[in-house]
């Protein structure tokens, strides 16, 4: 029910208006252009109303209209291979309605109305049906079977099912009570979609990065998040994280940065084979692209724009994972909004509320089983950007509460192209113990031992390095300079991986096992050796150890691999020793 | 629309308020009428039935409540045209060089609109400035943003005009324009940007905003947004490459505080607004190229940071929206190294994109790669020889030590006029990376070693 008012007031995206007989969270247009906006703080007969548009030149007096709905996304087959705002309207759209640069006051449908389906019934006449139900599919891609449910509030007996092509508006499916229903539902982006219960998390979540998936693990349905300063690698990790997880479906939120980034994964997306069905990335990914120089108020819908077309997939069964970067810049909308509205503010000038909010959205993450008996999973990796660098401040610290992953970028790292610079002292997963299952029977039962070993060796060099600092290696006993020297190797041949080499960008873990094994029988032969007496420098200064640097950039890895580690054999075989 | 109120209630710092009055737009472009015959520019803050509030540019000396207040009906723009090269404007677009006002083409909002991400082209085309620490190790495309951090005292201005007198595209002569913003920097200052421009006819090809250090601050909140939509016109609508500088970003910020605190606002850390971020983004994110068009905008832009602090609010949020940084070192300038570029806390985020083989050449990366990595650990080094000398390093750790040096000497110092090609670059890079065991070279894939390393030459030859 629409009800018509004026504005009283505006000051940026905040607008004070009058008359709309408004309830929480409704969506209304405001002004002659008809500007869409959401209420966020009812007093007396005032409400404050923010605008996910730009407010210049609208006037006091001007008409606005309550639509007495929710801020909801539309969810249907169409979703993938979008790209959005923060509002769900597609940027491609955009472009044809108003050119390059985004005008205000244009409407988009986010789902498009012209375009059919094929949809294909899975229900009969008479079958009863329930909240989530599969009703019919659609081959939305190639690999995507898109069900298709129904909305979580409706139930009751199929009277009428239809089989055909059909626009996403167009009713396939009449219940006995005459409820007619599109194969398009909506859902209020913020609140969660019901599931019929939450799952523990007990498969990792495959990414092809080999300090991820080998010294820190996300499970599918696990929470993770990546704080660093500017230009520690960030967006990086998120987009290595989008382009070669094992996951059905990728949400990538662009949440306030840069339009080149999003620019960059439209172009390469489209290019790159999905590495567990060989088809183009696009095909599986959402996203959402509130840059920073777009309005604030539709930065901070972003977030929940993008966690709502997660859940409608999972509630699928597909394994979402959903990046968001940066949840930073979602905080720092709310603090805007917040601060407009003359709050009482907390820490930082963030509102009271911020560690609220942050913990409803991670919450959304998790592996379920869906209304419709389907076992699906979100993950959710968040990029947090803290102020100067420093972790101690309010949002990393109330992500850091929530998230059970904790990658910490480190500058000293990204400055001398470490990279990933993920600080393999400071970082944990909180999904190592319960994971340590799955990695033996999948993976080789020695993986966890080999782990552990690596981040041991890692451990100790840093003690040695306090001393180093004090005296010089050389000052060092030959059995710790070689820990030094071991230590060295997993830095740099296992943990550092390039995100633009072809080959070392994405690794499966079966070389990730292999090179890790192979590092560690290095460093078994040479304590071995050194132990018997040969010097110290013959064991460090062998040709295979330099090799075995670089095997992870063959293309065929297994064969070179072969090849430097029989050549490993023979040199610490002519070494001699014993 | 040419009513004139007196209404003013209150004048507070740059902002007055005024009541009873028509329905006024917010971002409206406002007349103050003084008593004396003078009249000011504003903008409309905040409006509502019962209060206007306007923030007034040229700041609020002599104005008082028998001012008279006129709104424009429309939010601040600026004519363009064509014609605008060549020209020196005032901060606010006023003409300061005795030349006639521009005939406008067109009068475009000054905020601009954001470019919609899906229209954006991922800059690609590397530019050459000459410099190698930019060109070898933190490349520069067209339609990147990418400013200096600096500080009060180092030759950053001589940086960014060597950049803007060398800086091309190699292999292409397209149109180019330069665009120039200053905010509140010296008379002198401008003046050594000016004479520069003159010297070497790029003014011609230049528009220049001028807001200087005893201009109104306030003002300075406007004049990058001028500058800005001068060269989104010109490479928009006219096909040019446009060069944008804007001098100095922490000038601009001073000036933001200045106005959050004379609205009472509550501040976000050291004093700065809450909304900085999304202001620079504002102004940062106004470069980039568009699909289908020609023409591009890149900023390379002025940052002096406060006490040399790069955590502070100005280098921090501006280094999370740029698209990477060159920073300016004392350490280096006090060494007599020009450019005293320190690579390390420098990075070009584009630079995978603008570089490689067809671009400038195959090994570039792995180069870059490796160089970064030894000079960093040359620079530890350096630390830990100053307490336990050089004898207690290894033989590995001194050549690292000595390839610091190079790299300092060879690699990063140049002279002022001095514009190395991307293969002096690269050739540099590998004369320096030769003093190192070989084996070392773990960045770089063998077949590069094989191609390029000077002792292979040798070999080969
Ligand atoms: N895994 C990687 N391999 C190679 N290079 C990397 C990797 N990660 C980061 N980099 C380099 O570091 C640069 C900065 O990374 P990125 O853009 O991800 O930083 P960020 O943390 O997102 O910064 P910001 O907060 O400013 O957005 C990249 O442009 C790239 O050059
Ligand atoms: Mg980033």
């Amino acid at each position: 029910m629409e009800v018509n008012g004026e504005i009283y007031r505006v000051a940026g995206p905040v607008v004070t208006v009058t008359g709309i007989k408004p309830r929480m969270y409704d969506v209304v247009k405001v002004g002659h252009e008809g500007l869409m906006g959401e209420v966020i703080k009812i007093q007396g007969a005032k409400a404050t109303v923010q605008v996910y548009e730009d407010t210049s030149g609208i006037k006091p007096g001007e008409p606005v209209v309550n639509t007495g709905m929710p801020l909801s996304v539309e969810l249907g087959p169409g979703l993938l291979e979008s790209i959005y705002d923060g509002i769900q309207r597609p940027l491609q759209v955009l472009q044809e309605k108003m050119g390059n640069f985004i005008e205000r006051g244009v409407t988009a449908n986010g789902l498009d109305r012209e375009r059919t389906w094929e949809f294909k019934p899975t229900v009969s006449n008479g079958d009863a049906v329930e909240g989530g139900s599969v009703i019919g599919v659609v081959q939305e891609t190639a690999n995507i079977e898109h069900k298709i449910m129904l909305p979580p509030t409706v139930s009751g007996t199929v009277k009428e099912i239809k089989s055909g092509s059909f626009r996403v508006d167009e009713t396939v499916c009449v219940l006995a009570d005459g409820t007619e229903l599109p194969m398009m539902q909506k859902w209020p982006v913020r609140g969660p979609r019901p599931v019929a219960k939450k799952l523990m998390p007990t498969k990792p979540l495959i990414t092809g990065q080999r300090i991820l998936d080998g010294m820190f693990p996300v499970a599918k349905g696990g929470t993770a998040a990546i704080p660093g300063p500017f230009g520690s690698g960030k967006t990086v990790t998120q987009q290595q994280l989008a382009k070669w997880s094992d996951t059905d479906i990728v949400v990538y939120i662009g949440c306030g940065e840069r339009g080149n980034e999003m620019a960059e994964v439209l172009n390469e997306f489209p290019e790159l084979e999905d590495p567990k069905t060989g088809r183009p990335l696009m095909e599986r990914t959402v996203l959402i692209a509130n840059t920073s120089n777009m309005p604030v108020a539709a930065r901070e819908a972003s977030v929940y724009t993008g966690i709502t077309i997660a859940e409608y997939y999972r509630d699928m069964g597909y394994d979402v994972s959903l990046m968001a970067d940066s949840s930073s810049r979602w905080a720092e909308a709310m603090r805007e909004i917040s601060s407009r509205l003359e709050e009482m503010p907390g820490e930082e000038g963030y509102p009271a509320y911020l560690s609220a909010r942050l913990s409803e959205f991670y919450e959304r993450a998790g592996s379920v089983n869906s209304l419709a008996g389907l076992d699906g999973s979100i993950t959710v990796i968040g990029a947090v950007s803290p102020p100067g660098g420093d972790f101690s401040e309010p949002v990393t610290q109330n992500t850091l509460r929530i998230v059970k992953v904790f990658w910490a970028l480190d500058a000293k790292l990204s400055q001398r192209r470490h990279f990933p610079s993920i600080n393999w002292l400071t970082s944990y997963s909180l999904y190592t113990q319960g994971l340590a299952d799955w990695f033996s029977e999948n993976v080789a039962p020695d993986w966890t031992d080999l782990r552990d070993n690596a981040m041991d060796l890692l451990q100790q060099e840093s003690e040695l390095q306090e001393i180093v600092q004090l005296v010089g290696s050389d000052a060092l006993p030959e059995d710790q300079q070689l820990t030094l020297e071991i230590a060295r190797m997993v830095r740099e041949y296992f943990l550092q991986q390039n995100a633009f080499h072809p080959v070392d960008t994405y690794c499966p873990f079966e070389k990730q096992y292999k090179l890790l094994k192979s590092i560690t029988k290095y460093g078994e032969m040479a304590t071995a050796a050194l132990e018997s007496g040969v010097p110290m420098n013959k064991i460090i200064t062998i040709e295979s150890k330099d090799e075995l640097a670089k095997v992870k950039y063959e293309e065929d890895f297994d064969a070179a691999l072969d090849v430097v580690m029989a050549k490993m054999d023979e040199e610490f075989a002519q070494l001699g020793g014993n | 629309m040419t009513k004139e109120y007196k209404t003013i209630v209150e004048v507070s710092g740059p902002l007055i308020f005024l009541d009873k009055t028509e329905p006024v737009g917010y971002g409206e472009l406002v007349q103050i009428n003084l008593p004396d015959g003078t009249t000011k520019r504003g903008q409309v803050l905040d409006t509502s039935a019962d209060m206007v509030v306007v923030q007034v540019f040229e700041g609020t000396v002599g104005l008082n409540e028998e001012s008279g207040v006129v709104f424009s009906g429309e939010t601040i723009k600026l004519p363009v045209s064509k014609d605008m090269l060549g020209r020196i404007l005032s901060g606010a677009g006023e003409p300061l060089d005795g030349g006639p006002r521009i005939v406008p083409d067109e009068r475009v909002d000054v905020n601009g609109a954001a470019m919609n991400p899906y229209s954006r082209m991922p800059p690609e085309d590397f530019i050459q400035t000459g410099i190698s620490t930019i060109d070898g190790t933190n490349s520069l495309v067209r339609g990147q943003k990418l400013p200096i951090f600096s500080g009060a005292g180092l030759p950053h201005n001589e940086i960014a005009l060597q950049i803007a007198r060398q800086a091309k595209v190699p292999g292409s002569d397209e149109d180019f324009a330069v665009v120039f913003a200053a905010m509140g920097i010296t008379n002198e200052e401008a003046q050594y940007f000016m004479e520069d421009f003159e010297k070497t006819g790029a003014l011609e090809r230049a528009v220049v905003f001028l807001n200087l250090a005893d201009d109104p601050a306030v003002e300075r909140i406007i004049t990058p947004r001028m500058a800005l939509t001068a060269a989104e016109y010109l490479a928009y609508e006219h096909d040019m490459h446009v060069l944008v500088i804007l001098t100095d970003i922490t000038n601009y910020c001073e000036a933001l505080r200045q106005m959050g605190a004379a609205r009472e606002e509550v501040p976000g850390r050291r004093g700065y607004p809450g909304y900085m971020y999304t202001d620079l983004a504002s102004l940062y994110e106004r470069a980039g190229v568009i699909k289908g068009l020609k023409g591009s905008v890149t900023q390379f832009s002025i940052l002096t940071m406060p006490g040399d602090d790069i955590t502070h609010p100005i280098p921090d949020l501006s280094g999370y929206i740029t698209e990477g940084q060159i920073v300016v070192s004392r350490e280096l300038h006090r060494k007599g190294i020009y450019p005293p570029i320190n690579v390390l806390p420098s990075l070009s985020r584009l630079m995978n994109s603008g570089i490689g083989d067809g671009k400038t050449r195959d090994d570039h990366k792995a180069v870059s790669d490796q160089m970064y990595a030894a000079y960093a650990e040359g620079r530890d080094l350096r630390g830990l020889v100053a307490i336990v000398g050089k004898e207690a390093l290894s033989e590995r750790d001194r050549k690292i030590l000595e390839f610091a040096d190079l790299f300092e000497d060879r690699f990063v110092r140049q002279s002022r006029d001095e514009d190395r090609t991307i293969d002096d670059t690269l050739r540099v890079a590998w004369e320096i990376l030769s003093e190192l065991p070989e084996a070392q070279l773990t960045r770089i894939d063998n077949k590069y070693i094989e191609k390029y390393h000077p002792a292979h030459q040798k070999t080969s030859e």
